[in-house]
């Protein structure tokens, strides 16, 4: 498809504003203003087929399945788009006093409340903009906090070597040297291992529950409290609680802080890359190293608390992705505490069911009860005797309208497939998925050249990203 | 309300072929100190009409902008957003899509994050373009992180006319990686060269607004000047919309440029989401933080688009990671780029220059009925005036009036108590802002 530049005619435009003239000259130093403006000029028609020809050439949860583990692609209930566009929400300025955006503080004290409720947490901040936004805000709090108990010589934080990469870069940001604790041969904590490294160098461990691998690990309240007995702070990944919505809370398992990704667990749409949001939730004890500002309320009035002692300080600028946070409170108003528990139910019994339906054509390394997902690998004498590798069953599930699953994580499964199927799937589409896959492996074994050089039916083939790195093309500016 | 489609038969038939009696089976694994007793503390759930229903009574609570009039600026503005980009932003190809990981089926997000990138090249003069992080105030600790990386000095220097939550930010990050933060005095409502020359030895950048947080133009040349002298990268912070009409950073000497997008078609929606962006110098490529999108082909030669140079991202590199960013701002980047090209160099223009001469109308109105201006010298659409009376009885009176401003200044700055800060977009009529200079006469600001 041709791009924006390429579509450009000069004198082109749509007429938005009125067209009265301006003399900047009268306004400005003449030496400060901008003499040339190289920007595309296209007909509002050609602009809106362009964008919808962009959006033909994609694939959401609104096209098919979206199997990608770890990512929680649920579909995204259209009442919540509704919502956030209201005026009374889009329309609010984030400076206008108090007074007159009650309805948005009430909807954001009311969602903080109901996210301490589902995680077992007493303050919730809703300001971090995405997962690792919120992954940040938690780790600067563990800094914070050992800094105001003078306790200056934790160092170190603790994360497994199944956990997502924003963990260890996470650390790293807040300063902190990276320490890995290894998996057990269950897909757990290496409970001997996390007693060696845990010391008095140690601030936190970071933590999913269950694990990358989908796994629960059962043993969490005792590694929580090898952290604490070090003195350090048990720090929750929330990135897959929708396997345990209602069913357990981090809070409960012996997490001082959690994030959660709303973008993932309370169906706001991901956007293609964001905006997601990534409420951090704390025991008492962390409360007052929340950033600010903290939704407050005195009867029956919100206000915006400036005043925690100890505050990290501020994450971002004003509140939080307040758009998406209106999405989420939609959702959690809409499901209510038995529907947020049918969503684990049926997450942990999709994903069951898919396994049930693949398990004897696949590689299963960690074969437990999984959660809300899994991880599986190509059967071996696909990947040695054909050559046909995860990625090859990937790009192939393309050509059968599928978006594939997460591949080649977590690190630790030799070519990892790792699916979540989502508790909206119904059952005809987890069967055809199934069905899709093990025809996939077969194609592989009859004719592995042809999985090997999928996709076919895409508007492009796989792409050369060494080229891409090789000869970067970055950008594209008129005329060339 | 549900959104999970099973029936009792289909969770029956799952359950036998899993070989499980129930659902609960699913979950033995849970050891019985964590599992929750009771059902979550949380309302009964409602149906799609009546959440809709309350959703619309909370809203209601709230005075929008379309029912006031609004002079509140200071970093997220009320601007004219064509229709177009509300519709094309519903296409739920874009909305429902994960990060592009898959390019074959993701070459929309990807060429629009392309052309975005694009554009931000354009607008601010500069070479490179990532595909966007959070908001202007993270955006800028991110560019603080980069020069750190780039000159491993760790004293950050930043003018104190920089947004104050821009620097609220910056401190908290800066925290985190344990650097210093040094900030510039105002003086008259700027940053001085010899100011930059007394504390930039041994600083990793300089970080400038222009126009800055009151809406001045600041002495870029001799700030970028004193900040090189010194081996420290300049960064801009620049709102793009002023880049229409301004000189951009690439033509005064910037090195990075960083700020907030929300103007370019995005809705204030009571402060996020909006769009952090990041243009830097070709030689700054290998350590921006985040997504980066680049043109390849496919065996066949058909161009494409992917995600590149990864090796700079937590999902590759862990914690040499240059950010821990994964998920950014990519519907809101689609946005602006769809704005910007609806509108084009022409409307991009007139929305900057509406907004200046607004200002203006509004900057000589106040001096003419004796209403000083905090500082001196040429501004934008931003006005920063001293007000007789206290700011929160000028609020008040706005308020009666119809009217959402000013922002009180004192609340950032002990030094400006009693200043305030009004700003003007393209959306504001002449006869509008004749309307608040009788508020404020009436008033005695």
């Amino acid at each position: 498809m041709r791009t924006i530049f390429e579509e450009h005619t000069p004198g082109r435009g749509t007429q938005y504003l009125p067209e009265r003239a301006v003399d900047l000259a009268a306004l400005l130093p003449a030496g400060e203003i901008r003499r040339e403006l190289p920007l595309p000029e296209l007909s509002e028609v050609q602009a809106v087929r362009h964008f919808t020809g962009l959006s033909r050439r994609n694939y959401g949860v609104d096209s098919g399945f979206y199997p990608l583990g770890s990512c929680t692609m649920k579909y995204n209930p259209k009442v919540n788009e509704d919502t956030s566009r209201l005026p009374g929400f889009a329309l609010l300025h984030p400076y206008q006093p108090e007074a007159t955006a009650q309805g948005a503080l009430q909807l954001m004290w009311e969602l903080g409340r109901d996210l301490a409720a589902i995680t077992g947490m007493d303050a919730v901040s809703l300001q971090p903009a995405a997962g690792a936004h919120g992954e940040l805000t938690g780790i600067l709090i563990v800094k914070a906090y050992h800094e105001a108990r003078g306790d200056s010589g934790r160092t170190q934080v603790i994360v497994p070597d199944s956990a997502h990469g924003t963990n260890p870069a996470t650390a790293a940001m807040a300063g902190y040297d990276v320490v890995h604790v290894p998996s057990d041969e269950r897909g757990g904590v290496d409970l001997e291992a996390l007693r060696a490294l845990a010391s008095e160098k140690t601030a936190a461990l970071m933590l999913t529950n269950p694990n990358t691998l989908g796994v629960f690990d059962e043993r969490i309240t005792q590694i929580a409290e090898v952290i604490h007995a070090a003195g350090g702070l048990v720090y929750y990944d929330g990135a897959n609680l929708n396997a345990v919505l209602g069913h357990s809370r981090p809070g409960d398992m012996g997490f001082d802080i959690v994030h959660l990704n709303l973008h993932k667990t309370f169906s706001t749409p991901h956007g293609g890359g964001g905006p997601g949001a990534g409420p951090v939730g704390v025991k008492a004890h962390l409360r007052d190293f929340l950033p600010v500002p903290l939704v407050a309320e005195r009867d029956g009035v919100y206000h915006l608390d400036y005043s925690l002692k100890h505050t990290i300080g501020q994450m971002r600028s004003f509140y939080g992705n307040f758009g998406v946070l209106v999405r989420a409170y939609t959702y959690i108003r809409a499901l209510g505490a038995a529907g947020l528990r049918e969503v684990a139910d049926d997450a942990v019994l999709n994903a069951n069911y898919v396994l049930s339906l693949i398990r004897d054509h696949v590689e299963v390394p960690f074969d437990r009860i999984p959660k809300h997902e899994f991880v599986v690998a190509p059967p071996e004498d696909l990947v040695r005797g054909q050559g046909v590798k995860t990625l090859d069953i990937a790009k192939r599930l393309l050509d059968y309208d599928y978006h594939p699953p997460t591949v080649y994580f977590p690190l630790i499964v030799h070519e990892a497939m790792m699916i979540e199927p989502t508790e909206t799937e119904t059952r005809e589409t987890l069967e055809a998925f199934a069905e899709t896959l093990c025809r996939i492996i077969d194609e592989g074994r009859e004719n592995p050249e042809f999985v090997k050089s999928a996709p076919h039916q895409t508007v492009v083939g796989r792409l050369d990203e060494a080229r891409a790195v090789k000869q970067p093309k970055l950008l594209e500016r008129l005329g060339g | 309300m549900r959104f999970s489609p099973h029936t009792a038969d289909d969770r029956r038939a799952m359950l036998r072929r899993i070989g499980a009696a129930s659902v609960e089976e699913l979950f033995s694994d849970l050891p019985e100190a964590v599992r929750l007793k009771g059902p979550l503390d949380v309302p009964e759930g409602l149906s799609e009409s009546e959440v809709a229903g309350l959703l619309g009574r909370l809203a209601a609570k709230d005075q929008d902008l379309g029912q006031h009039v609004s002079f509140l600026g200071g970093g997220a503005y009320d601007r004219y957003i064509p229709a177009a980009v509300g519709e094309l932003l519903r296409r739920s190809e874009f909305y429902t899509a994960y990060t592009p990981y898959q390019p074959e089926i993701s070459q929309g997000t990807l060429q629009a994050i392309f052309e975005f990138q694009s554009l931000v090249a354009a607008l601010t003069g500069l070479d490179i373009a990532q595909a966007s992080l959070y908001d202007g105030a993270t955006a800028v600790a991110e560019a603080a992180m980069l020069a750190w990386g780039q000159t491993g000095r760790t004293k950050i220097v930043v003018a104190r006319s920089v947004d104050p939550q821009y620097r609220v930010v910056l401190r908290t990050y800066a925290h985190g990686r344990g650097l210093a933060v040094v900030e510039l005095p105002l003086r008259d409502g700027r940053a001085a060269a010899e100011d930059i020359r007394e504390v930039a030895e041994g600083a990793a950048c300089v970080i400038v607004q222009h126009p800055n947080f009151f809406g001045l133009l600041e002495d870029v040349e001799g700030l970028v000047a004193a900040a090189h002298a010194a081996g420290a990268l300049y960064i801009a912070v620049a709102d793009p919309v002023s880049l229409a009409v301004l000189r951009p950073p690439g033509a005064y000497g910037a090195d990075v440029a960083v700020g907030e997008a929300q103007g370019l078609g995005i809705a204030p929606s009571f402060g996020g989401p909006y769009l952090g962006y990041m243009a830097a110098k070709q030689e700054y490529l290998r350590r921006l933080p985040g997504r980066i999108v680049g043109e390849t082909a496919d065996h066949e030669g058909r161009r494409g688009y992917v995600l590149t140079f990864q090796t700079r991202e937590q999902h590759i590199r862990r914690e040499k990671a240059t950010s821990n960013i994964c998920t950014n701002q990519g519907l809101m980047a689609l946005a602006a780029t769809i704005y910007t090209t609806l509108v084009g160099p022409q409307g991009l223009r007139q929305a900057a220059a509406l907004s200046i001469e607004g200002a203006h109308r509004l900057g000589d109105g106040a001096q003419r009925l004796g209403i000083a201006p905090a500082f001196s010298g040429p501004y934008a659409y931003e006005v920063a005036l001293r007000s007789r009376k206290a700011v929160g009885e000028v609020e008040a009176a706005m308020l009666a009036a119809g009217m959402l401003g000013p922002l009180d200044l004192g609340r950032f700055y002990p030094e400006l108590q009693g200043t305030m800060l009004l700003s003007v977009t393209e959306k504001r009529t002449a006869e509008e802002i004749d309307r608040l200079l009788g508020v404020l006469q009436g008033v005695g600001a």
